[in-house]
């Protein structure tokens, strides 16, 4: 495929900033359908300058149509971002959260006037329960992180109940780098072991590693090199023969939806991205949505208020008498938007619908893994004897080692073919880390598209690895320097003009 | 533009094939020339040179002349200036000695040397800790942590530092006896620390909680260390730049680098002692021993820290042990050995221990 991004550019700048594209007295609005007859705002909450850009409604769209252009999503193709499951999100989900009744409740409406959305909660925190193998479930956290930090929450209130002194949490290798903040965010002291040469959790390891102290062990199952620990339930034996809890990272849930159980191996604690698995938008830092599950011993613990439902009155109700309770983690009860997109896509699909995801997505990712696994240039670090789960972590060593060209260039160089870039230096535990997760919402004829795009600048790492080392040409902006990006942000327009200064 | 030092030590490594264990003496030099050896160090540069080359960085290269260093340049296509004078065919530790100083004083960025721990011995002998250095793997004893995996990993290391820059870590610097090697005697002893440049392919580091600079990530150790210690307690502090983190968060800024000291509620008791002292300060009482590996070979007891002897880890218990080392230095040794001449002893070792990386961090390596 031949692919070129747009550029909108002026004399070499890109499209300028909304704010710089203002002139004074020029308007465009959009008056809400029903203007309230009183507003009662303080005088002292009113600002009388606003510094808003003017711009006419005309100049807006192509603003932003513009900037659209310049940008690449789920919507424009193939994502193989491993780790981050970006799948395809169904348009009707976005229609049903937009719907007035959803998006235009308040939390602090009474709870006679928003029963639906309360019923909406109530039975998405059922399927939730029932998909992860779990007594209950708590819809607020608003990111998976957030949703560790909670885990790492109720592991302490937990812990503490007992009156026992457990201030180690485990955390392998190859875990997402949240875990360990997670944990060290609670007060845990975090104890790193290796992974084993099929690359799973090294038993001896952690067998040694467990003691009177252990709190935790977090674990993402299947682990972050597209692996089943198929080694769970002695990993579980070996945490609860010492008092500890196992903490289910839920980060690649669509490799086993349907198929196994979190609950079902052992783990007490679970959390879900329902930005990734159950297909609600996610990236550029929000909103997401990172409900936890826990089993009956830890319910006690979870953040006030829990949705409830009275048989007799035949109505939802927000229960706040929760005296164990870690009390709130979110203003609130969650990301509800999120969440209505979430409930919709599961009624969606279905109980077998779910498992057609996972065994779709299972089968995109060893067929993927089958057809690049001899490509010269790429490798597979860890165990190749069975197939592969959600995604398929390869190796661009022998690329690096022959031609001088890194997984990171070859990432870069993809943008060219029209394709997202994998996850690259991730996990850290393969050096050149290319990790590849297509989801199931890809056609066969996308992933061969992405297969011959590999092979292809696998074939020009050697004959001309200047095409990688300058990559990306076709998108509207060239490789950028992320260490500076990272380090200094301008995240708004007081903060550039602060700096223009 | 960024200059590059670069030494050859070109007759290190030559006893290796033919079993002399080492070239540190003139008369080896000739025993091992009479036995046929040959010079291994000149490919050997010539390797990392040529993945220099084909890098395209650009720097300035400074040699020394003929084979120790011009030769090599010149056979990969190199332009380099070539300051000193040598007798060419027969160089000694004190060529090394003067190129170092002469190229310190030109003010280098890194000096690229090949040769073995020898080579290093002397140079740092002159440069101390002022110049980073990187060693390309050519002698017969690499003990030191400054030697890259390979010669090409080495070029590697050193085009990613002159283009783009890349962080340091200490080094430690070791020597072997070679007399008492030659007798089948392994005695390493830790000789100094010079800066190393390292590439941070290890976001593995970050991922953990490390800064990735391996100065804060000793001092997170120490703080954590510090916040473990006991009053009442004995420290058994072995030789080493994390060890000394641990002093200097105590307020002890005298710490013996090279040597073991004894820290008692808060304080340094004893300073730089020997088996004897430390047998002497711990005896009947709760005692802690706190080393970090040594060398670039992960030697946790028995390199560097002899004093530490088997009768001190019996009496102080293997349960007291703590381990600290930085990630950048678990990245160069994923696994660790003790040696401590007591063979029961080392055996009891083996297996996974907990080693601290970091403030309230730490992770299981393997004693192999």
């Amino acid at each position: 495929m031949n692919y070129r991004q747009a550029r909108w550019a002026d004399d070499g700048r890109l499209e300028p900033l909304v704010f710089e594209l203002s002139k004074a007295k020029r308007t465009g609005y959009t008056l809400p359908p029903k203007v309230p007859s009183e507003v009662n705002i303080p005088n002292k909450l009113i600002r009388t300058e606003l510094e808003l850009p003017e711009l006419s409604e005309p100049e807006v769209v192509r603003h932003y149509t513009r900037l659209s252009q310049m940008n690449y999503g789920i919507d424009s193709g193939f994502y193989p971002l491993g780790s981050c499951t970006m799948k395809y999100n169904p348009k009707i989900c976005e229609d049903l959260a937009a719907l007035e009744t959803a998006s235009c409740i308040h939390p602090y409406q009474d709870e006679d006037t928003v029963q639906g959305a309360l019923e909406l909660m109530y039975k998405l925190e059922q399927h939730l329960t029932e998909i992860a193998g779990v007594a209950r479930v708590c819809l607020h956290p608003s990111a998976g992180a957030h949703g560790e930090f909670l885990g790492m929450l109720l592991t302490r209130a937990y812990h503490k109940s007992r009156g026992k002194e457990h201030n180690e949490v485990i955390v392998p290798d190859s875990a997402h780098g949240t875990n360990f903040a997670s944990a060290a965010m609670a007060g845990f002291n975090v104890v790193v072991v290796p992974s084993n040469s099929r690359g799973r959790v090294d038993l001896e390891a952690l067998r040694k590693a467990v003691s009177k102290r252990t709190a935790a062990l977090m674990l993402t199952n299947p682990n972050t090199l597209g692996l089943f620990e198929d080694e769970i339930l002695k990993i579980a034996e070996a945490v609860h023969k010492v008092g500890g809890l196992l903490y289910y990272d839920g980060a690649n849930l669509n490799g086993i939806l349907g198929k196994t159980r979190p609950g079902d191996m052992g783990f007490d604690i679970v959390h879900f991205n329902l930005h990734k698995t159950f297909s609600t938008p996610h990236g550029g830092g929000g909103p997401g949505a990172g409900p936890i599950g826990v089993t009956r011993k830890l319910e006690k613990f979870l953040p006030v208020p829990t949705v409830e439902y009275d048989r007799k009155r035949r109505r939802y109700y927000l229960d706040y008498r929760r005296p164990q309770s870690v009390g709130k983690i979110k203003s609130f009860y969650g990301n509800f938007g999120v969440l209505v997109k979430a409930y919709a896509y599961i009624l969606l699909m279905g109980e077998s619908g779910l498992q057609e995801v996972t065994e779709a997505a299972v089968l995109n990712s060893n067929y993927i893994m089958r057809k690049l696994q001899d490509v010269d240039g790429f490798e597979i670090k860890f165990d190749t004897s069975g197939p592969c789960k959600h995604e398929v972590v390869f190796s661009a060593e022998p690329l690096k080692r022959g031609a001088g060209v890194t997984a990171k260039d070859v990432a870069k160089r993809l943008l060219d073919y029209g394709i997202h870039a994998p996850t690259y230096y991730f996990p850290p535990i393969v050096p050149e880390a290319l990790m590849i997760e297509p989801t199931e919402t890809e056609t066969k004829e996308e992933l061969d598209r992405f297969i011959a795009a590999m092979k292809e600048i696998a074939d020009e790492a050697k004959s001309h690895p200047e095409k990688l080392l300058s990559a990306p040409t076709a998108t509207a902006i060239g490789r950028l320097d992320e260490a500076k990006a990272s380090r200094e942000p301008i995240l708004s327009w007081k903060m550039y003009r602060k700096l223009a200064k | 533009m960024k200059k590059l030092g670069l030494i050859v030590n070109p007759i290190a490594g030559m006893g290796g094939r033919v079993g002399l264990k080492g070239t540190n003496g003139t008369d080896v030099v000739a025993r091992a020339l009479e036995l046929g050896a040959k010079p291994v160090s000149p490919a050997r540069a010539v390797k990392a040179l040529r993945v220099l080359k084909k890098s395209g960085a650009k720097f300035e290269l400074i040699t020394y002349p003929a084979e120790m260093g011009e030769s090599e340049a010149t056979e990969v296509g190199f332009k380099a200036r070539v300051i000193g004078d040598i007798t060419p065919k027969r160089t000694t530790a004190d060529d090394t000695k003067r190129a170092a100083k002469e190229m310190l004083e030109l003010g280098v960025d890194l000096i690229l040397v090949a040769g073995g721990d020898g080579t290093i011995c002397d140079l740092i002998e002159v440069i101390g800790a002022r110049v980073p250095v990187l060693g390309i793997p050519a002698g017969v004893k690499m003990h030191s942590a400054v030697f890259a995996n390979a010669p090409k990993a080495t070029g590697e290391v050193v085009a990613r530092f002159l283009s783009e820059g890349l962080p340091l870590r200490e080094a430690e610097v070791m020597d072997i006896d070679e007399e008492a090697y030659r007798q089948n005697r392994l005695s390493a002893k830790l000789k100094g620390f010079v800066k190393v440049p390292y590439e941070p392919t290890m976001v593995q580091a970050t991922k953990e909680g490390s800064t990735g600079y391996e100065l804060a990530d000793q001092k997170a150790i120490a703080r954590w260390v510090f916040e473990l210690m006991e009053k009442g307690r004995t420290y058994i502090l072995g030789p080493g730049t994390t060890t000394r983190a641990v002093a200097e968060e105590l307020g002890v800024y005298d710490s013996t680098l090279l040597g073991v000291d004894i820290i008692r509620d808060y304080k340094m008791i004893a300073k730089d002692v020997g088996e004897e002292q430390i047998l002497r300060a711990i005896e009947g009482k709760p005692a802690t021993i706190i080393v970090s590996p040594i060398g670039g070979q992960g030697f946790v007891l028995g390199r560097g820290n002899q004093q530490i002897s088997p009768k001190v880890v019996e009496k102080v218990g293997k349960e007291n042990i703590l381990v600290i080392a930085t990630p950048q230095k678990l990245s160069s040794t994923p696994t660790l050995k003790v040696d401590t001449g007591d063979a029961k002893l080392d055996e009891l070792f083996r297996g996974y221990i907990k080693v601290i990386t970091g403030y309230r961090q730490s992770r299981m390596v393997k004693i192999v």
